[in-house]
């Protein structure tokens, strides 16, 4: 008998700090956040696409994303839910702002234990800090293992009682097994997450969260979100969590930002050269000549 | 008490170089604060390792060695570093930023709420004022890294817990043998008091470790490309230059991403940090992801179409040109003209 799971997948909304284009920093060298379009982490999407290849693996399981942010960060939870996710949970008041990874993690993990899933999976870590933290961080928390950089999630024994995870290091693979409850947090290395769905994106796209839907103002949207429970999205603050304030936000921050420097390019005098085969062929004598090359 | 401890960690039986060269920093942090640099080594068959570390500037080397630590494994390793780091209170604590350091590192500093700040690129002792208690602190540690994609440098201090944690990646900091070399003490741990069956929870099935073939950090020529180089098999021409010139291969992360070289190329922000005789940038436009793990190149070069690409105000020269035109006249050249 293959018992249901209940998964979890903690995400993140970021800037889309990959592609930064000529307009992304401002004439005094400060970033233009304007300009940087919030994406769902890439790293989460490969996250995304395990956990739903585990409720394809074990039908009736649900999965759910977690994700702490502004109002706004509701977006990938609707994208989720047209890629396949059942639901989720936005994480937000302004307790939690200022947060580092420690904080962060203190957050997640309060909203876990109420949601008490079997198996979370993240990405390994976000486009716009790259610490790869908060995972390790909410599993131990949480008191559970942790298997960090999965490629691949490989088996899952019917009782739920095994798990064997591919995981991809830098210069390996190595194949781990586990029990559950675990957090797993998944490389870019994954496979892709599965596009979003024509007919999903039909039935989600009113998904709303409390607060979106006040400040919509309509009548015909209301309606449909009080008679079909799918299009709930959870919206959970500081008390709905029982977390204590002083672990949170900036106060529960371990680390503080002491200063902000912009990176300003200092430009030297390039010398300037053409494809021409004496331009070319100069620059090359050059480097011979001084040693450089050779 | 209250020492700098520098996690060791081992690759094929062999101190990592990222290991060695946070002994090397750790060293000139200790002498500022005028503490004991101390490495921790949790493996297995460690007979003589003291030494090498000594080599370093480790004053004191802690060991647990024991077979069923090696290979690494979170729990057990984050149960015994927790141990010793509750035991002697060390004042800041430096890992590498590889796969072992990344999932070690948050891990005890959740466990220890001591706040860990990853991937440092510069690590400087200086004071600080809380501007709202108007508290003052002295020789706290400066954890220096780029955020927000590169865009900006933010200095991070960790002012009330401890140890001030931090991760650094391979390349970032010099390697080079102390000076005068640290007294080495062996301090053998008995780790199993701090250690429980549900610590071995997971379990290695299979392990494939590949030796390292390749090798951006050591080469004194780089050629590397990026998105703008189109294609992987446009990739194929810089690999004939590098033959050609006796040059290693590097990447950006741009090209990386787009498959067109191996991620163990990558160089920047998230992949190593180089300092060449000559780094030739082709296709590269110079993003601060990229040009992070550049900018300390002796010489630079950049072959690019767009003369406005920012990474021209890095380079000596700036080659304004389609890479599929210049590369061969480069090679032709050198194959005529060098003994």
């Amino acid at each position: 008998m293959k018992k249901p799971l209940k998964i979890v997948v903690l995400a993140k909304q970021v800037p889309d700090t990959r592609n930064v284009g000529k307009d992304a920093m401002k004439a005094d060298g400060t970033v233009n956040r304007a300009a940087l379009p919030a994406i769902f982490n890439p790293e989460d999407l490969n996250a995304l696409e395990q956990a739903l290849i585990l409720k394809d693996m074990r039908p009736g399981s649900t999965v759910h994303i977690l994700t702490m942010g502004p109002h706004r960060a509701a977006d990938i939870i609707r994208d989720a839910m047209f890629r396949g996710a059942d639901g989720g949970i936005l994480l937000t008041d302004r307790k939690f702002a200022g947060a580092d990874t420690l904080a962060t993690s203190y957050a997640l993990s309060r909203a876990l234990d109420k949601v008490k899933p079997d198996i979370i999976v993240a990405g390994r870590q976000a486009i716009d800090g790259d610490t790869a933290q908060v995972g390790p961080q909410v599993a131990e928390k949480m008191g559970i293992p942790q298997v960090t950089y999965a490629e691949e999630i490989v088996s899952l024994a019917d009782d739920n009682g095994e798990i064997v995870i591919k995981r991809r290091l830098d210069h390996g693979v190595e194949v781990v097994s586990c029990t559950l409850p675990l957090v797993v947090t998944v490389n870019g290395s994954a496979a892709p997450c599965r596009p979003r769905h024509a007919k999903r994106v039909m039935k989600y796209k009113h998904a709303r969260i409390p607060t979106e839907l006040q400040d919509m103002d309509s009548d015909y949207i209301s309606q449909m979100y009080e008679t079909r429970d799918y299009l709930k999205i959870g919206e959970w603050s500081v008390s709905d969590v029982d977390a204590e304030d002083n672990q949170l936000g900036l106060a529960g921050s371990p680390t503080k930002v002491k200063a902000i420097e912009n990176v300003v390019f200092q430009a030297k005098e390039a010398k300037r050269l053409t494809a021409s085969d004496s331009d070319i062929d100069q620059l090359m004598a050059e480097l011979i000549a001084s040693h450089t090359l050779g | 008490m209250n020492n700098l401890m520098v996690y060791c960690e081992l690759e094929n039986g062999r101190v990592m170089d990222v290991s060695l060269e946070l002994l090397t920093k750790g060293r000139e942090l200790a002498d500022t604060l005028a503490c004991k640099l101390e490495a921790v080594v949790i493996s297995h068959n460690l007979s003589g390792i003291e030494k090498e570390l000594a080599e370093y500037g480790a004053d004191t080397v802690w060991v647990a060695d024991g077979e069923e630590l090696d290979p690494y494994r979170t729990l057990p390793h984050s149960a015994i570093l927790c141990g010793l780091f509750g035991q002697e209170k060390p004042q800041i604590a430096l890992m590498g930023a590889t796969p072992v350091g990344r999932d070690l590192g948050p891990r005890v500093s959740s466990a220890l709420h001591s706040g860990l700040t990853a991937d440092c690129t510069s690590l400087v002792i200086g004071d600080h004022k809380d501007n709202k208690s108007g508290k003052e602190y002295t020789g706290l540690l400066y954890q220096i890294r780029p955020a927000f994609g590169g865009n900006i440098i933010a200095t991070i201090i960790n002012p009330d817990c401890r140890p001030q944690m931090v991760t650094v990646r391979e390349g970032v900091m010099k390697k080079e043998k102390a000076a005068k070399p640290g007294a080495g003490e062996l301090r053998v741990l008995d780790y199993k008091q701090w250690l429980n069956d549900t610590d071995f929870a997971v379990k290695i099935i299979e392990r494939h470790m590949e030796e390292r073939k390749i090798n951006v950090k050591g080469a004194p020529v780089i050629v590397s490309g990026g998105y703008g180089m189109g294609s992987k098999e446009n990739f194929a021409l810089l690999h004939e230059l590098a033959e050609v010139l006796g040059a290693e291969v590097g990447a950006s992360r741009a090209a990386v991403d787009a498959g067109f070289a191996d991620h163990a190329r990558q160089v920047g922000q998230t992949g190593v940090t180089v300092r060449p005789k000559l780094y030739i940038a082709c296709g590269i436009s110079g993003q601060i992801q990229h040009t992070a793990g550049m900018d300390q190149s002796s010489m630079i070069i950049s072959i690019n179409t767009d003369p406005e690409a920012p990474i021209n105000k890095l380079a000596d020269y700036a080659i304004t040109g389609d890479v599929n035109e210049v590369i061969p006249k480069m090679i032709k050249y050198y194959k005529q003209n060098s003994k």
